[in-house]
């Protein structure tokens, strides 16, 4: 039992994940000597809040099969119309009616993907790739996109507010964890919740495996496609509002290119690029291993000019050893049934 | 007549193209006839097209079979920055090529896009990552080669013999990247239509399963059409050298989406199987012709013309939907 338990372990992706993380932190330790001090800690935990939050709507996407580019675009643009929105309203209140407000339109969005996506079953790269270019179009031209400087009073203070402080007397440094990383946790928590112990959650896994099953199981497949997307929408624009806050001002572009590294950290999570296997712990270690990367090119001494570079290979190996598994689970499923045939057949 | 009616019903896509292209040339002489229909303006379309509308072919070979293409612009820029620094290397920066060193350029290009698209091809048919994830790693791996080669800023110390004679027009009236453009078409048309290349293609496409038990070798063909496009990439990438004058990681970061767009509305169908490349040709020239004739709006900001591509992009996916096949959903 004990050992079935082990090679149970072993076999799985998250853990080769986590050693990995284990080593890059080892080695940034050993070569500045600041990586477990509390403040670096604080400081690579707030720097998860927004990937993690994108991360977590991304993994949904990958397990029921789809895929989604237009997030950036998305939680730019919905982030971007909330705060231009409370602006002008002369919203002074606390941060949850932006929070709810863009809620609303990043479910507008993602219903407009899942809509072409899951009721029409059309190319969901292609279509995601034309909506990032309408959101973004609708963004600079419609809205006609400037930088805000200011953002409404309840937004500011709640990216200034802190859960925790950390010092470092080394460095004489201090670093704040956000409020906002409450956000990430409850996303994270509410997202495993949905996925795991709900019958729409087990819909998105079952229709990333195998629709055909999936629809003779009782599943509506084109209902929770089209519902994943509007949770994306969501979730993004939540994320997106959370960086305003962080930021402390809106900058409309910035976001934008972002989707490369959520996608490629959520892919080495171990999550199946075809759809229907992948955990959150995954997600959340393999987000966690992209950010360490880029927050600590500067620790380990490594230009920053590097960092296309990096997340690039890294996206095609964790890609590449992801496709071999699954090919190494299909070639061993295939032997174990014509194993079964032969045994069937000998006894006929 | 019914044979015409017949055509048109068999190339719907073209067909489509053609009534949005003379609705849209006509509405253009009606409102902007003196702006519109000058020889400068027709010359600077045709000169403009090549570079994108070269990985818009390539593509396509990717997309008939029912794989994708996102690394063109990482391929483009890389070849385009590796090319100026070897014009550096072979002349100094202030010195002087001569045009019979060109074609060393046209090899380069050659060896870049079949290396990084052979790549391409072993990664989709080897280790079989999906073609998206595939071509986006590689996209990221090369546009960050080129942020590591030039610093992050745009490489432009080089001689500029050769970007002269990219970007010169024959007699002042014919452009020789649309020349370039035309070889590049030819070579391709001639591989899809008078080769077996074109119909095992749309087999692959079709059904990879049933390529393969007919003896096709797959991986060999994949390998091929990824290296094809990535040679078609690279070429663009030369192009791309010649208009901007120099090289740079960001250079066309909107060709993606527009290429993809120019193939889908050219009638290339996603899942695969079906193109031809009359229609891509086709979509590359009306979509030239919208975004010029757009740009004669001088109140239409230019930010629209990214919500014009998705949504045109969107609409020609849902008009596929609408009048595709009955039989074939579901």
């Amino acid at each position: 039992m004990m050992q079935k338990k082990l090679k149970n372990v072993l076999s799985r992706t998250e853990f080769y994940v986590a050693l990995i993380i284990l080593a890059v932190a080892l080695v940034i330790q050993v070569r500045s000597g600041q990586f477990f001090t509390s403040n670096n800690i604080v400081d690579i935990a707030s720097a998860m809040i927004v990937p993690g939050i994108f991360a977590v709507g991304i993994f949904m996407v990958l397990v029921s099969g789809g895929m989604d580019v237009s997030f950036p675009a998305l939680a730019s643009l919905s982030a971007y119309a909330t705060t231009k929105l409370m602006l002008m309203m002369g919203y002074d209140g606390t941060v949850l009616l932006p929070l709810l407000v863009a809620a609303v339109i990043g479910a507008v969005l993602g219903a407009f993907n899942g809509f072409f996506i899951g009721y029409l079953n059309l190319n969901p790269m292609i279509i995601t790739l034309g909506a990032s270019s309408v959101f973004k179009g609708f963004m600079q031209g419609a809205l006609n996109s400037k930088q805000l400087a200011v953002i409404p009073a309840g937004m500011k203070a709640f990216g200034v507010s802190s859960i925790y402080e950390a010092y470092n007397p080394v460095s004489n440094l201090t670093s704040k964890l956000p409020t906002a990383f409450l956000v990430l946790v409850a996303v994270i928590a509410l997202a495993w919740f949905v996925m795991n112990k709900t019958y729409f959650g087990r819909g998105i896994y079952a229709i990333g495996g195998n629709p055909a099953a999936a629809k003779a199981a009782g599943f509506n497949v084109k209902l929770t496609k089209f519902l994943t997307y509007t949770m994306v929408g969501v979730i993004a624009s939540i994320a997106g509002v959370i960086r305003v806050c962080m930021m402390q001002q809106c900058h409309p572009t910035n976001m934008l290119g972002m989707e490369m590294n959520i996608i490629a950290g959520v892919v080495l999570g171990g999550i199946a690029i075809t759809g229907g296997a992948g955990t959150m712990t995954g997600c959340v270690l393999g987000t966690l291993l992209i950010v360490l990367m880029e927050n600590s090119m500067i620790l380990l001494g490594i230009p920053t000019t590097w960092k296309s570079v990096f997340t690039g290979a890294l996206i095609v190996i964790g890609t590449g050893v992801s496709a071999l598994q699954v090919r190494r689970a299909n070639k061993a499923a295939d032997k174990a049934k014509a194993k079964k045939f032969q045994k069937e057949g000998a006894r006929a | 007549m019914t044979t015409l009616k017949k055509k048109a019903k068999k190339n719907q896509h073209i067909t489509r193209l053609l009534v949005i292209m003379v609705v849209w040339m006509a509405f253009m002489a009606i409102t902007k006839f003196d702006r519109f229909y000058t020889v400068a303006n027709f010359k600077t379309m045709a000169s403009q097209f090549p570079e994108y509308g070269i990985m818009a072919l390539g593509g396509m070979l990717c997309m008939i079979t029912g794989g994708i293409d996102l690394s063109c612009v990482g391929i483009a820029n890389f070849n385009a920055v590796v090319s100026a620094m070897l014009m550096t290397a072979m002349a100094g920066a202030s010195g002087h090529l001569s045009a019979a060193t060109f074609p060393v350029f046209l090899l380069l290009a050659v060896v870049i896009g079949g290396l990084i698209g052979a790549f391409n091809g072993f990664l989709i048919s080897v280790i079989r990552v999906p073609p998206i994830l595939a071509t986006l790693g590689v996209n990221e791996l090369m546009s960050g080669i080129c942020i590591v080669l030039t610093g992050g800023s745009a490489y432009s110390s080089f001689p500029k013999d050769l970007t002269n004679l990219i970007v010169y027009d024959i007699g002042g009236i014919l452009p020789v990247r649309l020349l370039i453009f035309v070889a590049v078409a030819v070579i391709i048309w001639f591989m899809m239509e008078k080769t077996t290349y074109g119909t095992k293609l749309r087999l692959l496409g079709t059904s990879e399963k049933v390529a393969m038990y007919s003896g096709m070798n797959t991986r060999r063909m994949l390998v091929r059409t990824y290296m094809t496009s990535g040679i078609c990439s690279a070429l663009g990438g030369l192009l791309m050298l010649g208009t901007y004058a120099s090289a740079r990681a960001d250079y066309g970061s909107q060709y993606t989406l527009q290429t993809i767009l120019i193939i889908v509305l050219g009638g290339v169908s996603p899942v695969g199987g079906k193109g031809k490349m009359s229609g891509v040709i086709l979509a590359i020239i009306v979509l030239k012709m919208l975004e010029s004739g757009i740009n004669r709006f001088q109140n239409i900001s230019s930010y629209y013309i990214s919500l014009i591509w998705g949504g045109v992009l969107i609409l020609a996916m849902v008009m596929d939907y609408m009048t595709g096949d009955k039989r074939s959903r579901e």
